[in-house]
């Protein structure tokens, strides 16, 4: 395998993004900042690869102006995933492992406000028996979540716990959209939303969009000058259907963190859960230890912008390994109702 | 903005089968390779990969094994007021259904709760056909089978409402055509005059940005006769759709062409804008009716070839 | 570090067909995967990971269907990518496939992609208004009319080059049990008579509406030198350029012509005309054969429509172009692609049947989508490749 690097990262979010479904004019400062990042221009890189969704937008093709920020004359090697954007980054680095290319850049982004979000994810339902009921995807967490407590698995204090670290750590993110700590009485005293969830249990709705760079071998020096190298990145899938799974565990993010060769050593988690309880289900699938900090960022209880919120995960870790607070890290994406599909990237830093 | 379509599924013999079944009145399962029935039933087992071909027809009582409450339902729900979705396991099913519960608070639900079908009068062979509802021991009064051919296909409305917003240079667009003018903008860096303003330039990726007007006469570069009907079209066939070059553009507009016979269309064509009445503006491309013949000779195809 | 080889060794396509009434959208995907999987002697166990591709979501009304279709699709448990890239997408589903091969990572991946048209009406899921833009378009036909008639314009070409290629192609789909269209008796004269929809484009230059999927097995180099006749992967590329930029040539599309000049870089030929056997090119409307042989380097700009007014993209011609008939006969859109590709590997492999090209060593299979805009191909052998 070739080494291969984040070796840049640009993001926004925000509750309510004010312009068109593609987003082009977002994601022109996110491109600058990379290349100000790396020092690169449009010519020095040498693949891209997007994640968003028609559905979100609410029309076809909706990637496909979005690559109009790129600047696509000269045409340009590019694809797209229907996927969040960790997807995208997992299919650029195969194709700097395939030796075509040295660099890509990957992008990902989102107008969740759009429509109602919960309603168009109904969407991602098997369309024939699920579907026509129109159940929502909060209240498929909500189901997940009970079934953890009902199990001894958790308890409502323990999912408090982890949202009031997030909000609190969201303070210090100036992308977050929802931040403030409180207690964990004073956060359970508030109404439920989704019983057993709270409005604060639950990701906040977010517009936005996000870019990671890479780079592979002495090229990634040339960008930064201590490179995230990714030294595992694996991901895999469970069944959409409730019946055929158990709910409180994660088979796909335990054979991810396997197919990485484990997590042991890993000093900081950005981990994509979009509800509380699902850093719980996602720590004990990945097997990290108990001194690991988890979303430093604030996670996406924070901020969680639809096919960029797990990129934004890839990149809030890899910039603790840039600036040398860590020297492994892990990010995570989630993608599907209720964490089906699950991807873990490990970076490490060089000294 | 409503984007709404009703789709037209078929269902393929298993997912046939289970929506038969409903229809009946019957809740229909499927036996997996380990020995479960599943509910509803999967077209292929997920451990065999195998179809699965053998159904069980199972009692429409069974227990909640989780449950949530909807405090804010969402259209197309199976209730507009606030009810509980369960996973429940039907009696003699090896794995949970999720549906609906119609229970009055979040207190008179809990897992462990014994529910039954509540069946609609009317079926149609979809999870529409019932709901759940505790169960109280008197038995509900039997359904009989609803006669008719089994479920092959089913249709299924999906209708979700966006809110549509525009770049800034779009509105700028939107603006100018609502004061009757056709406002383009230039890419600072390559210095072609896009209409409408873009976002990103598609060649340099950054925003156009010095507003520049634009003449209402222009070139038809190359356009076709739209003969065929089709399902949202708003402008009855036949009709010629066009590129129009305005002058001062280096971009062509797509637009309609009328008062002259389509057969009479031809590219070099120079055509101006015809606006509709005032009264009838609002912020959007329609505002201008049409492009019509302007009264100049044809242009040269050297003029407008680097445009197709 | 070189890249690893891969190969098909597997290949499967549905009955494409305008309703498949008989199948889900589940059923309609395993019954390519199963025939692909079944070619090549493997059961879903001994699949690595999953691939799949489809145009929009709006088609069929799921938001990301390949979630739903996880388990089905026997991709519960493994690895699953879910590729969108407009009409090419087959072809770039078909590459990503082949990209987790020959990085390293898997040895045997299996890829579908599919289209359920009869679901719903491309034109209205195609057709979403939006302010700016005029409402004048009607669907993939009103769209690229208007470009036909400008190369028409350009290269001078007669009015029936079109009528040509819409008769030809029928008839090699009479030679494809798989193919939706079955239209005995085709003629250039039949055509030419058929409804004029958006002039220049008469009805039976048109592409159909197919409810079909496509689906391929690829292996790494151990696994498929253990195949009597895989078809190895020469070389892919995909490129992309905007929908509309001031003097973009919709015509001959600079993303297209440079996809084309970069792929027979990498597979070292230098005069594809001569060195491509035979080629499954994306042509949905008739005249975009002549006007992809121009894009592709097969005939110089301007005179591609006389390669095949001569005769010589016909199945006994010397490129022969839509062997099985093409999109002009089968379109399922998101497979339309990945069937290009998989044909191309029948050729090579020497298993097209009725269709086959006698001797055929080296095929291109082409997809584009968008506004003439993605382009993905690929070059595949019958033997391995020595770059």
């Amino acid at each position: 395998m070739r080494d291969v690097a984040v070796v840049g990262f640009a993001q926004r979010q925000m509750k309510d993004f004010d312009g068109s479904p593609s987003m082009a004019e977002l994601l022109v400062p996110i491109l600058a900042e990379c290349y100000e990042q790396t020092g690169w221009a449009k010519k020095d890189i040498g693949f891209w690869c997007s994640g968003s969704s028609d559905y979100l937008a609410g029309r076809s093709f909706s990637f496909v102006s979005a690559i109009d920020a790129i600047g696509v004359l000269p045409p340009v090697n590019e694809s797209h995933v229907e996927m969040d954007a960790a997807w995208a980054l997992y299919e650029a680095w195969l194709k700097i492992q395939t030796g075509e290319v040295d660099t890509a850049l990957v992008f990902g982004f989102g107008k969740a406000s759009a429509g109602v979000l919960r309603r168009t994810l109904t969407l991602q339902l098997d369309p024939y028996t699920m579907t026509p009921l129109w159940p929502d995807t909060v209240s498929l967490a909500a189901l997940q979540a009970r079934l953890g407590l009902d199990a001894g698995l958790w308890d409502e204090a323990a999912l408090a716990e982890v949202v009031n670290r997030s909000l609190t750590d969201a303070e210090k993110n100036e992308y977050a959209v929802r931040a403030g700590g409180s207690s964990v009485g004073e956060l359970l005293a508030r109404p439920m939303f989704a019983d057993p969830l709270r409005k604060h249990d639950c990701a906040p709705v977010t517009d936005g969009a996000a870019a990671i760079v890479l780079a592979a071998g002495d090229r990634a020096y040339d960008a930064n000058q201590r490179p995230a190298w990714i030294t595992g990145i694996a991901h895999s899938s469970d069944g959409l259907h409730l019946g055929t799974r158990d709910l409180t565990i994660s088979g796909s993010a335990e054979r991810a963190a396997a197919a990485v060769g484990g997590t042991a050593g890993v000093q900081v988690a950005e981990l994509h859960a979009p509800f509380s309880h699902q850093e719980l289900v996602l720590r004990s699938a990945l097997g990290l230890a108990d001194d690991v900090a988890v979303s430093p960022s604030g996670g996406a209880l924070a901020a969680n912008p639809m096919f960029s919120a797990g990129a934004i995960r890839i990149g809030e870790a890899a910039k603790r390994i840039w600036d040398g607070s860590a020297d492994k890290v892990l990010g995570h994406a989630t993608s599907g109702p209720a964490l089906q599909q699950n991807l873990v990237c490990v970076m490490e830093g060089r000294n | 903005m409503t984007v709404a379509f009703d789709y037209t599924r078929s269902t393929g013999p298993v997912i046939g089968r289970f929506l038969t079944g409903l229809r009946d009145a019957t809740i229909v399962g499927g036996r997996l390779a380990d020995g479960r029935v599943a509910v509803p039933p999967p077209e292929f087992d997920p451990v065999s990969h195998q179809a699965v071909t053998e159904f069980v027809e199972l009692p429409d009582t069974g227990t909640v094994t989780s449950w949530t409450w909807v405090s804010e339902p969402v259209a197309g729900q199976p209730f507009e007021r606030p009810f509980a979705w369960a996973l429940i396991t039907v009696d003699g099913a090896g794995t949970p259904w999720l549906h609906a519960v119609d229970v009055a608070s979040p207190d008179d639900i809990e897992t462990g709760m014994r529910v039954r079908a509540r069946w609609s009068e009317e079926r149609t062979g979809s999870v529409n056909d019932l709901v759940f509802e505790p169960d109280t021991g008197d038995r509900a009064v039997a359904q009989t089978p609803a006669a008719g051919d089994d479920v092959s296909r089913i249709v299924t409305p999906v209708g979700l409402d966006y809110h549509y917003a525009a770049s800034p240079e779009e509105s700028s667009f939107f603006r100018g055509l609502a004061e009757g003018r056709i406002l383009g903008q230039r890419c600072p860096k390559c210095r072609k005059v896009y209409v409408p303003p873009r976002g990103a330039c598609p060649t340099d990726g950054v925003p156009t940005a010095e507003e520049v007007e634009l003449s209402q006469v222009g070139t038809v570069t190359t356009f076709c006769i739209v003969n065929v009907p089709f399902l949202g079209q708003k402008i009855k066939p036949p009709y010629v759709s066009a590129y129009v070059l305005l002058d001062g553009a280096d971009i062509a507009l797509q637009h309609l062409i009328l008062d002259i016979p389509a057969e009479e269309v031809r590219m070099g064509m120079r055509v101006e804008a015809v606006w509709k009445p005032r009264e009838e503006w609002g912020t959007s491309i329609e505002n201008i009716s049409h492009f019509a013949p302007a009264d100049e000779p044809d242009a040269d195809f050297d003029s407008y070839k680097h445009h197709l | 570090m070189g890249k690893t080889p891969a190969a098909v060794v597997g290949i499967g396509q549905t009955h494409h067909r305008a309703k498949r009434e008989d199948v889900s959208m589940a059923g309609l995907c395993r019954e390519a995967m199963d025939r692909a999987l079944d070619d090549a002697g493997l059961t879903f166990d001994e699949i690595d990971a999953i691939v799949i591709g489809k145009a929009p979501d709006l088609f069929e009304g799921v938001m990301m269907p390949e979630l739903y279709l996880a388990e089905a699709l026997g991709a519960a448990g493994k690895p699953l990518l879910r590729v969108h890239t407009a009409g090419s997408v087959g072809g770039s589903t078909a590459i990503v496939a082949s990209s987790l091969v020959q990085a390293g990572v898997h040895k045997r991946v299996l890829t579908v992609a599919f289209e359920k048209q009869s679901e719903s009406n491309a034109m209205w899921a195609l057709s979403v208004p939006v302010p700016f833009v005029m409402p004048v378009h009607a669907g993939a036909g009103g769209y690229f009319a208007p470009h036909v008639r400008s190369y028409i314009r350009r290269s001078e070409a007669p009015s029936h080059i079109g009528a040509i290629v819409a008769a030809k192609d029928r008839n090699n789909a009479l030679k494809n049990p798989y193919a939706h269209l079955h239209n005995e008796g085709t003629t250039v004269e039949s055509v030419l008579a058929s409804q004029m929809l958006w002039d220049p484009i008469h009805y039976d230059e048109t592409c159909p509406s197919s409810d079909g999927a496509c689906a391929m097995v690829i292996a790494a180099e151990d696994v498929a030198k253990t195949y009597e006749a895989p078809a190895w992967i020469h070389g892919t590329v995909m490129r992309s350029e905007p929908t509309s930029a001031a003097e973009r040539d919709q015509v001959n599309p600079q993303a297209g012509r440079e996809a084309a000049a970069a792929l027979w870089k990498a597979t070292g030929i230098t005069d594809p005309a001569r060195e491509i056997d035979c080629a499954e090119i994306y042509v949905p409307f008739a005249w975009f054969e002549p006007m992809w042989l121009e894009n592709l380097g097969f005939a110089a700009e301007g005179s591609g429509w006389k390669l095949t007014e001569a005769g010589e993209t016909a199945l006994d011609g010397g490129l022969p172009v839509n062997m099985s008939g093409g999109v002009l006969s089968s379109n399922p859109i998101g497979a339309s692609g990945m069937l290009r590709f998989a044909e191309a590997a029948l050729q090579v492999r020497g298993r097209a049947g009725e269709h086959q090209v006698d001797g055929a060593r080296r095929a291109l299979g082409h997809a584009y989508g968008g506004g003439s805009q993605f382009f993905s191909m690929w070059v595949v052998g019958s033997q391995p490749p020595t770059n």
